[in-house]
């Protein structure tokens, strides 16, 4: 279905990450946010308190992330696309309602701008240690959808696709972006409501008699009501059978737990969103993310011009990892050399998917500020040995 | 050997009136004999049905603990979710869908222990919620720990020795953060409590009711006060309605007098009222006011 | 019943009758009814039910007055009561 012209600021727009994501929710279909402020992230539900109300929407800024997460599960069941917005901190605390979120399949995003961490860390500050945590963070086994933009025009349109995939999948969704690309202020050019796709939310046909509300269907997600309808479903964060109800039992379990994982992995293939360039006959790879992305370039270049055939590779659906694409490169090239803002995160994944036919040379960095090209260009030096 | 009579169970034929709201597939209930939770879900059924909500449009909400099982037996669309968590997930499905009555129904310790900052806060907005809260002076489920609520001197098993540290005063808390009604009942007081709960139900805002509830396999067992049915004796002889009375004596010793009554009963625009209202003040024609889900949402 | 001066309706007055259900098997013996019944009209039996409680039984089951306090104390949902549609009259 089409988006809704009311939430779509149509035009060619002056406007940093945050506000984009603002602009990519809005457009997107989004109805409901509650957030608590967190630098570097406030910007987002601060263009959302302004434009809802021209709009149509609720902001409520919670007392703490925890009751934030907690009411944008419950807006999922009232029936609103719901979001909230975060850094480090703060996901940490909503870690036990992002487990709720994905054992009660309810769609949400959840948008964590990344900065120096761990604790308070570096508030104002870009990083990018927090993407374990978004496959990890929560107890228990789950499986997440994680998208990671590199500039604010991506911003706008990893929102929407973030709101997609959680309508298509029911889990929860999260945006890894960080200080840097929240913040740089770039053209972004947001198109007419016709251009955008939104992929609905999957309500059942049933009558109440018939509705089992966790019945997978042939793609293993079960369809949504929502509350008022006359359902009268019960849904609860225990171990559930397909009528909601709790069982303490471990072929419940395995039942359950088996399907909410299997949901997102044995569709991993629909999940691969990758930008990569001159990785055909490549000798080494760049892999990154996020701002980071935006620093290699330089250094592939440099690189380019002594004759190295550099190749990179940019996951902007992070989890599930495209570990595909990384093992088939892996057995032709020299190195992987894999840039993030943190002592090695999303490298590990590499090494995983890489298998040992090739090496993967981390470039790590705390945090606090961006890469030097230089330590890249030396990096990648030392992958095409 | 002799012989060993084994009872047989028998078929149930006869139908409870309330069998309508409940869920009857998953009877019988977890609740020990003589837990005053089954009175109070009693009660408040027979609240609901007086009423007059209409039932599709209600949803409950629950967190953890032995009254947050309440949400597994109501039925209603009902939500179990996280431990202290039941207030904000119910500001979030009344906010997604305004035209839906929330009602939380949980224990002190989910309500006003772990979830004590959430109280304060959606009692301050004034949200449309109703918020029942079962009040057994400790944590049951977890086995009788202290909770913010358990009364000076009792032994809990995570205050072997007696506790210590000074109890909330529920209704001057919930009063003094802003709800709009606030009454507190016994377990024993069915038919009051029940009056109160349908006047809780049907007021715009912020209500709060709370139950004092008997809890015979922990609270009761290791403080020696026999069984439930004592604590309802207890209740009997040592409870005192005194409506309108000031908040301020209301605070529960051990096995002192237990004041009751409905204390609080104002008026106060709720928070989407007074949101929607401000917005419309200062954006004025521009204003779109959130209606809840449409048909292509 | 009993009154110390005849009501002037005395011949319109009507004492509610009421027949208790009980559904043994859902009980737990926790005693509320039997305790708070106005009229006296439960005790606590002596036969089990499958769980091994003894369910309450109406000892004077002509004078419950249809009050309806056990029904509403009951945390098992197991015992409710239906009106007799039955006039006694008053007696001064």
């Amino acid at each position: 279905m089409k988006a809704n012209p009311k939430g779509v600021l149509t035009g060619a727009h002056y406007l940093d990450g945050d506000h984009a994501a603002a602009e990519g929710a809005l457009a997107a279909g989004c109805t409901f946010v509650a957030g608590y402020p967190i630098t570097p992230s406030t910007e987002v539900v601060e263009r959302m308190a302004e434009r809802f109300p021209e709009i149509g929407g609720v902001f409520i800024q919670m007392e703490d992330e925890l009751g934030s997460m907690a009411a944008v599960v419950g807006a999922a069941w009232g029936g609103a696309k719901s979001m909230t917005v975060t850094s480090g901190p703060g996901f940490s605390l909503m870690m036990e309602n992002i487990g709720l979120a994905c054992m009660m399949e309810a769609p949400c995003v959840v948008v964590d701008v990344q900065r120096g961490g761990p604790s308070t860390g570096l508030p104002t500050l870009p990083g990018q240690a927090d993407m374990m945590q978004a496959k990890w963070g929560s107890h228990g086994d789950y499986e997440i959808i994680a998208l990671s933009p590199n500039s604010p025009q991506e911003c706008f349109w990893v929102l929407i696709k973030a709101f997609n995939l959680s309508e298509r999948f029911r889990v929860p969704v999260l945006v890894m972006m960080d200080e840097c690309v929240g913040h740089m202020t770039e053209k972004v050019v947001i198109p007419e409501a016709d251009k955008i796709e939104l992929y609905p939310r999957r309500y059942t046909e049933l009558p109440p008699e018939k509705y089992l509300p966790f019945k997978p269907g042939k793609d293993l997600v079960p369809e949504m009501i929502k509350a008022g309808d006359g359902y009268k479903i019960h849904v609860t964060g225990l171990t559930h059978d397909e009528k909601g109800y709790p069982v303490m039992t471990w072929e419940a379990q395995e039942k359950l737990v088996r399907r909410l994982i299997e949901k997102v992995r044995l569709f991993k293939d629909e999940l691969v969103d990758i930008e990569e360039e001159q990785t055909e006959g490549a000798e080494v790879v760049v892999v990154s993310y996020g701002i980071s992305s935006r620093v290699s370039i330089p250094a592939i270049q440099k690189a380019r011009k002594e004759g190295i055939k550099v190749g990179y590779l940019r996951p902007i659906i992070v989890w599930p990892f495209p570990g595909k694409k990384i093992y088939e490169l892996a057995q032709k090239i020299k190195g992987f050399v894999v840039v993030e803002m943190n002592y090695g995160q999303m490298v590990l994944e590499v090494e995983r998917a890489a298998q040992g036919k090739t090496k993967s040379i981390l470039v790590p960095h705390g945090g606090g500020w961006v890469h030097e090209p230089e330590d890249i260009y030396k990096a990648i030096k030392e992958a095409v040995k | 050997m002799s012989e060993i009579e084994v009872t047989e169970k028998k078929e149930i034929e006869e139908e409870h009136p309330m069998e309508n709201l409940l869920r009857m597939d998953r009877m019988p209930h977890i609740w020990c004999p003589t837990c005053g939770i089954g009175t109070a879900v009693t009660a408040f059924l027979m609240a609901l049905e007086k009423s007059q909500i209409p039932l599709n449009n209600t949803a409950i909400v629950s967190g953890i603990g032995c009254t947050g099982r309440v949400a597994g037996y109501v039925k209603l669309d009902s939500f179990h979710s996280t431990h202290g968590r039941a207030i904000p997930f119910a500001t979030g499905l009344k906010l997604a869908n305004p035209k839906l009555k929330v009602v939380v129904f949980s224990g002190d310790g989910d309500t006003i222990g772990i979830g004590g900052n959430h109280f304060l806060h959606a009692a301050r907005r004034n949200m449309d919620i109703t918020v029942i809260c079962v009040n057994n002076f400790i944590y049951a489920m977890t086995g009788g720990q202290c909770a913010a609520t358990t009364p000076i001197t009792a032994n809990t098993s995570t205050s072997p020795y007696g506790n210590f540290e000074q109890p909330f005063n529920l209704p001057y808390l919930a009063a003094s953060c802003g709800a709009v009604y606030v009454a507190r009942w016994t377990a024993l007081d069915v038919r009051r409590l029940s009056k109160s709960i349908t006047e809780a139900l049907q007021k715009k805002g912020f209500s709060f009711v709370e139950i004092i509830c008997p809890c015979s396999t922990l609270y009761a067992r290791r403080n020696r006060l026999g069984t439930g049915l004592d604590l309802m004796k207890f209740y009997h002889d040592n409870s005192v309605i005194k409506h309108g009375a000031d908040l301020s004596e209301l605070d529960i010793g051990f096995q002192s007098k237990i004041v009751v009554g409905k204390f609080i009963d104002r008026e106060r625009p709720t928070f989407l009222d007074a949101l929607n209202q401000g917005l419309r003040g200062v954006l004025k024609d521009k204003f779109v006011e959130y209606g809840g889900p449409t048909d292509d949402d | 019943m009993r009154f110390w001066r005849k009501p002037l309706d005395a011949d319109k007055l009507q004492i509610p009758h009421g027949e208790i259900h009980i559904i043994r098997e859902r009980c737990k013996g926790c005693g509320f009814c039997v305790e708070y019944c106005p009229k006296d009209v439960l005790e606590l039996s002596t036969e089990f039910n499958y769980k091994g409680y003894h369910p309450p039984r109406a000892k004077n089951p002509d004078d419950c007055v249809h009050c309806g306090l056990c029904e509403l104390l009951c945390p098992e949902f197991a015992l409710f009561v239906k009106e007799k549609k039955e006039v006694v009259k008053v007696e001064s």
